[in-house]
């Protein structure tokens, strides 16, 4: 990969600037290993089971697991959600009771409660994947009672194998075998990673009016719906974390559009425009299309630009958006990038991202918390992007903060969001300035 | 294996985490696996500490596994030590941990590192979070204080007449229910009384100062939840009698006086004196509860149905003072404290009902929706079942939302806990003279079904009508009602953009028997002359009846007939 990889995008005052001659690919990256204040991949079951209506998510862990998803996702509020663990008792890590008929008899419990459910994800966690429980295998059993009126899948979320969004990405991959082949000779869209509803509607009446289709989203609205694959299919990413699904769909014929991500008008520019090339549709009828949207983003993004211009940020690690979302910060708000820390780097996912950070900044991938308190202390930048458990004590500290787990749960990506994203970053800059006690 | 949709309390380990961050000091090692860091949140957010938690977690990866997480554990308790300097260390594991027996307490103790090493051997997969907490108090106070330990026979030096009496209050924790608030009101309470309060513990609490308990005379348990053992130790192996009376309610408060008497050999006579049991005034008590339960616009909570639920020692409080001291009717109670479960047993045979000894919230909700209670007094999650069910509800004990923690003082224990308490507990319910007016206006045009308690206008979801709400002093909006919806300490902040998902199926389908009985027209028209509040209840009881009796037609009669049935 080279500094001067050819974007999609050319001319326009609101395109991305041709890539820097210092950026931040040849960067080295600062490599940390020690307490990771990042949650683990079941976490990401808080998006997943609102996205695909039809699924339920059983983790099988201990009462840890458990209470990591509720707080995490305010179970309460519903009357029964679609998402559970069965919790490991000493019995079944004593071998007294098979903990494989032990997971039988919770699923069938389950099942029997639930008619609803079509999608049954059984997921791996710590506990479950040291004491070597396999859950392929308990899945297919399952499958063999169970399907096709329920189709079990399994996957991990386990903290010792993912870091918080990585959870999307193994619930993803896990999907992928079962998607059926794709007959299209003509090229057909896929847009992988976890949208808003509202975006991916938005996006649908974009791309039908470049006329790109079929199009497809995954994961779908219900986890039966699932869409096709094959040799025809182009991979449009909207999230950056799904690096091993898109291992899985090109090892089933995909092909892969380089692209940023959809953050910020220049970003969603950037995108639909990977995707128009893919299928050919001429420059102006993009222009076409997308300048109304666009014009409209830019002058909402404005007046947030005058809050966040010149100021200095800095990210801990948290959802992997962290690159995406300081390009966009960078290039589109003004602000200045300190460090971008990131739970871990996939060059394939950011091969359209890394050119367009700046060479100054400090790229850093993995955590040892305190140091990077410490580092954070030292820069004393005017926002942190950080998680809710370090945000009170920075604020505490002196320090604005933005919570980022914000980020993974709001509708962010495309023109219309484009100047929601920005207020996200600009709201502490600007409760600060109006509170005086 | 246990499927477990949402839990009341977190692991053993969270339980450590509470007593190590409700201390100064003290620092604790976990080892981990990453995710597990989550703990940090109920803290920094719950409880909105401007600190984080003086906690270090080793979080190992899979990668680490086949290599060496033992000198993972031991590069973070150097690294901690040295950072923090702690006066204290607690060194233990979380779920994951125990299967790979690393024991990282011992491996510390190992390293000899000039402070004591507490070694937490929390089991994860059969014990919980108020078990954790108790047992790491226990053993970090066990530490601190086994070289102060007298030898065996030794008696107890009587206190010096010119000294006041000192006791220690043990228990206090944060994601407790209300206990800064408790600690501050029974510290007041006890200085009334002329009884100094020597360490207040955990919460508040230095290692140093653990090493002060024995000074004390007494020690007072205020939650057995977490310090029952500590006091049981101290008993045994200091003399130090304990005070067991937890002081919720004005009943509880005055029999705690008498005991803290009792065990500091003071005469509290006087003080309660000023206590006038039974007297309709209103300086009979220090705490308005009394005047004002028998004030007559207290009458119509006489006989009000309810249904209790949460920790043990809360649920035990809240009863009697339901029974007692507001004169409702207890038709459910039960708590997800199983270590507690006879006790709750006895309270259930007490009050004639059957405990429900869960921690399996469905169990609850069914149980709620079976005793139709007109007040829930639980945890928050029996707030959203109250809520999913239409009936008013206050909360009582812990698992706790960022609401249970306000800003204004706000205590359960003691006179002040009392107030606290009544207005809490009543104001979710329909006011008195509201309720009169109600029956009163019930036939005019004006109000219709819609109408609700005009302070509660969210709950039932219509405006109030303009004659009733005009005519009825407006009781203040309760936050708790008409705040839109919490969601957890994460999506309460995110929720609003994000689509809300209606839950596919009811969560409660057995509430109301099945029906095979069919009203009637006239029937039907005379329930629905019987006020819109307890409609509900008289048509579900009707229908009961009529299946109970074979009555397959409900007639004007047989809605009668089960009203005097169901007579309380």
């Amino acid at each position: 990969m080279t500094a001067t990889i050819p974007l999609p995008v050319r001319g326009g005052c609101t395109d991305l600037p041709i890539a820097p001659t210092s950026n931040a690919t040849q960067l080295p990256v600062l490599k940390e290993r020690g307490q990771r204040e990042v949650f683990c991949g079941l976490t990401g079951i808080v998006w997943l089971h609102r996205k695909m209506q039809d699924a339920f998510f059983m983790v099988v862990g201990s009462r840890t697991c458990a209470h990591l998803v509720q707080s995490a996702a305010g179970v309460m509020i519903f009357a029964e959600p679609r998402f559970g663990t069965a919790i490991l008792g000493e019995r079944d890590l004593a071998g007294l009771a098979d903990a494989n008929d032990e997971l039988d008899r919770c699923v069938e419990q389950l099942l029997a409660r639930r008619p609803d459910i079509a999608t049954l994800f059984l997921v791996g966690s710590c506990p479950s994947e040291v004491i070597k429980l396999d859950l392929s295998r308990a899945a297919e059993r399952l499958n063999e009672r169970f399907f096709p009126r329920v189709r079990i899948l399994n996957y991990s979320g386990s903290g010792i194998e993912t870091t918080f969004t990585q959870g999307e990405d193994t619930c993803l991959k896990s999907m992928v075998p079962h998607l059926p082949a794709s007959t299209s000779t003509a090229p057909e869209l896929l847009v992988v990673g976890t949208l808003a509803d509202v975006v991916e509607d938005q996006f649908t009446r974009l791309f039908r009016e470049l006329g790109i289709g079929p199009v497809h989203f995954f994961p779908p609205r219900r986890a039966r719906d699932l869409p096709p694959i094959g040799p025809n299919t182009r991979l449009l990413l909207a999230q950056p974390f799904v690096s091993e699904t898109v291992r899985a769909l090109q090892a089933r014929g995909a092909t892969l559009l380089s692209s940023p991500y959809p953050f910020g008008v220049q970003g969603t520019n950037a995108w639909l425009r990977a995707a128009a090339s893919a299928f050919d549709v001429p420059e102006s009828r993009v222009i076409e299309v997308t300048r109304a949207p666009a014009e409209r983003a830019s002058k909402a993004l404005a007046r947030f630009r005058e809050r966040l211009a010149g100021k200095r940020l800095f990210f801990f690690p948290d959802s992997q958006l962290e690159l995406p979302l300081a390009r966009f910060m960078h290039h589109e708000c003004g602000m200045e990038l300190v460090e971008v820390g990131t739970p871990y780097l996939d060059r394939l996912l950011m091969e359209a991202e890394l050119p367009l950070l700046p060479g100054t900044i400090t790229l850093s991938e993995g955590q040892d918390v305190e140091k990077q308190l410490d580092r954070c202390r030292a820069a004393r930048p005017d926002l942190t992007v950080c998680g809710l458990g370090l945000a009170n004590p920075l604020e505490a500290e002196g320090l604005r903060t933005k919570w980022a787990i914000e980020l993974v749960f709001s509708p962010i990506h495309g023109y219309d969001q484009a100047a929601d994203l920005a207020e996200l970053f600009a709201r502490p800059l600007e409760r600060s300035s109006r509170l005086t006690v | 294996m246990q499927l477990t949709l949402w839990t009341y309390e977190g692991p053993p380990h969270v339980g450590a985490m509470r007593i190590a961050t409700s201390m100064e000091g003290v620092h604790y090692v976990l080892h981990a696996p990453q995710g597990d860091t989550y703990a940090d949140l109920l803290f920094t957010m719950i409880e909105r500490r401007d600190r984080r938690p003086p906690v270090t977690y080793t979080t190992f990866q899979a990668r680490d596994l086949g290599g060496d997480t033992a000198e993972l554990v031991k590069t973070c308790v150097r690294d901690a030590y040295e950072r923090f300097k702690p006066q204290a260390m607690l060194v233990g594991e979380s779920c994951t941990a125990e299967l790979i027996q690393d024991q990282p307490g011992s491996l510390a103790q190992g390293m000899g590192i000039p402070i004591p090493i507490v070694n937490l051997e929390l089991p994860a997969y059969s014990k919980k979070e108020n078990w954790g907490a108790s047992e790491t108090f226990y053993h970090l106070v066990r530490t601190l204080l086994l070289p102060q330990v007298p030898a065996p026979g030794t008696t107890r030096e009587a206190r010096p007449a010119d000294r006041r009496p000192r006791a220690n209050l043990l228990g206090g924790t944060l994601l407790g229910f209300r206990n800064r608030d408790d600690v501050k009101e029974v510290t007041r309470l006890l200085g009334a009384l002329g009884v100094d309060v020597h360490v207040t513990a955990p919460a508040g609490a230095t290692p140093e100062l653990l090493q002060r308990i024995p000074e004390a005379d007494f020690n007072i348990c205020l939650y057995p939840e977490v310090a029952d053992t500590t006091c049981r130790w101290l008993e045994r192996s200091f003399r130090m009698p304990t005070v067991r009376t937890v002081p919720i309610g004005i009943g509880a408060t005055r029999d705690f006086i008498l005991e803290v008497g009792r065990v500091a050999g003071i005469d509290v006579q006087p003080f309660l004196d000023r206590e006038r049991i039974g007297q309709a005034t209103m300086d009979s008590s220090q705490s308005l509860l009394p005047w004002y339960s028998r004030s007559v616009d207290a009458t119509y909570l006489t006989g009000k149905r309810v249904f209790v639920f949460g920790d043990a020692t809360h649920v035990k409080a809240a009863a009697r003072i339901a029974a007692e001291e507001l004169g409702f009717t207890i038709v459910g109670l039960g708590t997800y404290s199983r270590e507690y479960a006879r006790d709750i047993r006895e309270l259930g045979a007490k009050y004639g009902v059957e405990p429900v000894i869960t921690d399996d919230y469905l169990d609850v909700e069914q149980a709620v929706a079976d005793a139709a209670p007109e007040l829930v007094l639980g945890t928050q999650m029996e707030r959203h079942i109250a809520k999913r069910l239409g009936v008013p509800c206050a909360v009582i004990s812990s698992p706790i939302h960022v609401q249970d923690v306000p800003a204004r003082y706000s205590p359960q224990m003691g006179f002040e806990g009392a107030n606290v308490i009544f207005d809490t507990w009543v104001h979710p319910l329909m006011m008195g003279l509201e309720e009169h007016l109600l029956q009163m206006f019930r036939e005019d045009f004006e109000f219709g079904d819609g109408a609700a308690p005009s302070h509660l206008a969210s709950v039932h979801g219509g405006a109030p009508s303009g004659a009733v709400a005009a005519a009825v002093a407006v009781a203040p909006a309760d936050e708790m009602l008409e705040r839109p919806e919490p969601a957890s300490i994460v999506a309460e902040i995110t929720e609003p953009d994000l689509p809300v998902i209606v839950p596919t199926t009811p969560a409660v389908t057995s509430a109301a028997v099945v029906v095979s009985a069919t009203w009637l027209p006239d029937a039907e028209r005379e329930l629905k002359k019987i006020p819109f509040f307890v409609r509900g209840k008289a048509k579900r009881n009707t229908e009961k009846y009529a299946v109970e009796h074979g009555i397959d037609r409900i007639t004007v009669d047989t809605l009668y007939e089960a009203k005097a049935h169901y007579a309380r």
